[in-house]
């Protein structure tokens, strides 16, 4: 429960129009033992300062609105709580990405690369409606199911440090998902996706840090996705060289 | 101002805005489609549903079964031509999400796997774990990038519709990272932007649910329908008003009050029993189990916490191997955020704003009385929930209504709206865009927006929850006749252009405050108890007077009108709602 005691939290400003570069604000908030960090930037959007913005919609760690650096490591602010904190936080955007406004960051370039990886089904010939559903057993669910919990936080991106170095990399999220439908067995539009994750900024660029499985709330593991994805392109690799192959 | 032409516009990317893109691009490629979210598609709420979507596929069920449960749920205020329609697409609706790649649960033969829900005679309920909104919103985003003609406009916030002599011609929208205002000039608008339980202070709702398609289709003449009918969730967390499914009591978990005693058995809704029964007991319909609650604090038997009055959900005697399976999320939301793990512990819940049964009138086409406007999903009333939702019917529903209002929208633009005459528009734009000017560039306010979204929130609370009287809604009305007022006297601080969500939140509250003034004039007006809508004052539910819609329209005066429209019944004559016992 709440008493007289407060945190500070540091947040990062940046106005484009008028901020020559970041810079820090510092706001006294209550602390309050079941509250998260977007509970308290919502403190100060209600009743320090409107102006600050930052996304946020579902407090409950599932739209993947509300990542940001906490304490410089990247987090969903509704799913960080202040009580694991000290008396001071530092909320920044998310790193790697461009600052539009304050905590909020420009996606565009995830949004291109997860175009890209083609992240749907598809497949050899349509089957009608009509026909019913295609079977899947649990045990060929359980094979792609955990790729399928992405939400798109983009947590994976602001801790790579290969995404920091090369921003051409696809990226840990948008690889994981071009492998959840690769196996998927209603899918055979792995040949398609292996023009981008195969590629020279596909899985190859990944240096196998395993930070974006780290930092993922949803217990994704995108370094599994790649690596198993690696293995599957050596393996057409060698095929290829097999008499009859492609 | 920026003109952005297009055949189709789409306000709301969320699971009906996506379900209604993904329809129009099928039905003609050629026609071009502007897709406009105030977020990022995969932020849209219907990312957060849990439980499932009912839909008849198994051998012992029936579409007639399925309707019955519906309009009955619904305490006979359905229309029922419209469940006739939702009831007998679904299944099809459902089986193309899972040919798109939804990764439904299974049976072990491969077969989509169904679990039991509140209010259903036969376990039709479709679910992918506890996170079939997710799945089904992700499923459908992923999708629609396959089809070119789908062109986003993520992070817009739609203002205002342009309508001339009863057409719609279009809809302005902010660009939230550049600030600019653009028009969208189109042939058809489709209104799929959710539902408003941000109105409320203890809500399941994402802060973006904030009714503003509701109120944008209001303020262009179109009445919301139903809009009194609010349905409280009978399990969400203390503090953060978070859900905790349906699903679990789908999967047999207990509602217990302080004494550890299944209460529901005291309400005329069964006799407990250690499995679950279809339509009885923890699986009775959500209006009434929420309606218990109530009950129950009244005779001091719910528990006291710092948080407010609680219940508890019993879910221990699952085993943790079911619960992991089945529901997961479950697990995490209770050790995360109350510390709770429900696998030996007893998890405190208290009903809290889930849904809006009400929404912007459409009829059985999703077509708005306005040309060329059309809206499904949660921000529409088409009505297929009547006075209360039954829990799985509102993820089919998007899907249903979504794709018949897309196509719907096509046969539209190819027949009697196939010229576009907006020599209006533009005079219109530049009205809408010096409404937000206004807001945006006043300086001097006294009121603050949270200041004046608190005391909404309080008020809604006190008098429009889930059990009314005469004397408190006429405070209520009052109290949001005059915030309303005093919304004029509100100042945006944040002078910027870029991603300003002072602005953002300013224009929130105005369309939350349309919302919040429609649902309690039409409570107070409706003198009867029925579904979610129960006064104390008027204990019965009145046929004679009251089997009708609540229809409120704007006046651009201080308080609305209503008039009330007749519900159309095909084969289902009103009768006694019947849980837990037979029929």
């Amino acid at each position: 429960m709440s008493n007289d005691r407060t945190i500070t939290l540091e947040v990062m400003r940046y106005r484009p129009e008028t901020d020559a570069a970041p810079s820090f604000q510092s706001y006294v908030v209550p602390y309050v033992e079941e509250w998260v960090v977007l509970d308290a930037l919502n403190y100060v959007k209600d009743n320090l300062d409107t102006t600050v913005s930052y996304r946020w919609s579902c407090h409950m760690a599932v739209c993947g609105s509300c990542g940001m650096m906490i304490d410089g490591e990247p987090k969903l602010s509704c799913k960080a709580f202040l009580r694991d904190y000290g008396s001071k936080i530092r909320v920044e955007p998310l790193s790697h990405f461009p600052i539009e406004r304050d905590l909020v960051v420009v996606i565009d370039d995830f949004i291109e690369k997860f175009t890209r990886i083609r992240p749907y089904i598809i497949a050899q010939s349509e089957k009608p409606v009509s026909e019913g559903e295609y079977l899947q057993t649990p045990a060929q669910l359980h094979k792609y199911k955990q790729f399928t919990l992405c939400i798109n936080c983009l947590l994976c991106y602001a801790a790579c440090p290969q995404y920091a170095h090369n921003p051409e990399f696809v990226g840990p999220a948008a690889l994981s998902m071009a492998h959840r439908y690769n196996l998927d067995s209603r899918d055979s539009g792995r040949d398609l996706r292996q023009e981008v994750s195969a590629s020279h900024e596909g899985v190859w660029e990944c240096s196998f840090v395993g930070a974006c499985s780290d930092v993922c709330p949803k217990h994704v593991d995108p370094a599994a996705a790649i690596q198993q994805t690696k293995i599957a392109s050596t393996m057409d690799y060698y095929k290829a060289l097999l008499p009859g192959g492609k | 101002m920026e003109t952005i032409t297009t055949d189709i516009a789409i306000v709301g990317a969320g699971g009906a805005g996506l379900r209604a893109a993904i329809a129009v691009a099928e039905a003609d490629p050629s026609l071009s489609i502007a897709l406009i979210s105030k977020v990022y598609p995969m932020r849209s709420h219907t990312v957060a549903a849990e439980g499932g979507a009912a839909g008849v596929i198994k051998s012992d069920d029936k579409i007639e079964y399925h309707f019955h449960d519906t309009v009955a749920g619904g305490d006979w205020l359905t229309d029922q031509d419209a469940v006739e329609v939702f009831v007998n697409t679904i299944p099809k609706e459902l089986t193309r999400l899972e040919h798109w790649g939804c990764p439904w649960s299974r049976e072990a033969s491969g077969k989509v796997a169904v679990r039991p829900f509140g209010g259903m005679k036969v376990m039709r309920t479709w679910f992918a774990a506890d996170k079939t909104g997710f799945h089904i919103l992700h499923t459908l985003f992923q999708t629609s990038i396959k089809y070119p003609s789908i062109k986003r406009f993520d992070e817009y916030y739609s203002t205002d519709l342009m309508v001339e002599n009863g057409r719609c011609t279009g809809v302005t929208a902010i660009e939230m990272r550049t600030g600019i205002m653009k028009l969208f000039n189109a042939k058809a608008v489709i209104i799929c932007s959710g539902g408003g339980g941000k109105v409320f202070p203890f809500s399941t709702n994402g802060s973006i649910k904030t009714g503003d398609g509701m109120a944008m289709a209001y303020r262009a003449g179109v009445p919301l329908k139903d809009m009194e009918f609010v349905q409280y969730h009978p399990t969400g967390l203390p503090i953060t008003g978070i859900l905790l499914t349906e699903g679990c009591r789908g999967e047999g978990a207990y509602l217990v009050n302080k004494d550890g005693y299944r209460y529901l058995q005291d309400y005329d809704l069964g006799k407990p029993e250690p499995t679950p029964r279809l339509k009885s007991m923890e699986l009775g319909p959500r209006d009434r189990l929420s309606q218990c609650f109530w009950q129950e604090q009244r005779k001091g038997r719910t528990i006291k916490t710092p948080h407010g009055d609680m219940v508890h959900l019993d879910l221990r005697h699952l085993g943790e191997k079911k619960l992991n399976e089945r529901l997961p999320m479950v697990l995490d939301l209770c050790r995360s955020y109350i510390g709770v793990d429900p696998v030996t512990q007893l998890v405190p819940i208290r009903p809290v704003v889930h849904y809006m049964m009400g929404g912007i009138h459409t009829d059985i086409n999703a077509a708005t009385p306005i040309k060329g406007l059309y809206a499904a999903g949660e921000c529409a009333c088409v009505s297929i929930n009547g006075a209360n939702r039954l829990g799985s019917n509102s993820l089919g529903e998007l899907l249903v209504f979504g794709a018949i209002a897309g196509r719907n929208a096509v046969e539209y633009i190819k027949g009697e709206g196939r010229d576009l005459n907006a020599a209006g528009t533009t005079k219109l734009a530049a009205d809408a865009k010096a409404r937000v000017d206004a807001i945006f560039t006043k300086t001097s306010g006294t009121e603050s927006v949270s200041g004046l979204r608190k005391e909404m929130n309080t008020t809604l609370e006190d008098g429009a929850g889930i059990y009314r009287t005469e004397a408190e809604l006429k405070v209520a009305c009052d109290k949001i006749d005059g915030i309303r007022a005093r919304y004029s006297q509100v100042s945006v601080k944040d002078k910027s252009s870029v991603f300003n969500t002072d602005l953002i939140y300013t224009l929130e509250l105005g369309s939350m405050l349309d919302v919040a003034q429609t649902i309690a004039h039409g409570a107070l007006q409706r003198k009867e108890s029925r579904g979610s809508h129960q006064r104390l004052d008027y204990p019965k539910r009145d046929d004679v007077n009251f089997l009708k819609h609540t229809m409120t329209h704007y006046t651009g005066g201080a308080t609305p009108r209503i008039d009330y429209l007749d519900v159309k019944i095909t084969t289902s004559q009103p009768a006694e709602r019947i849980y837990g016992r037979d029929e």
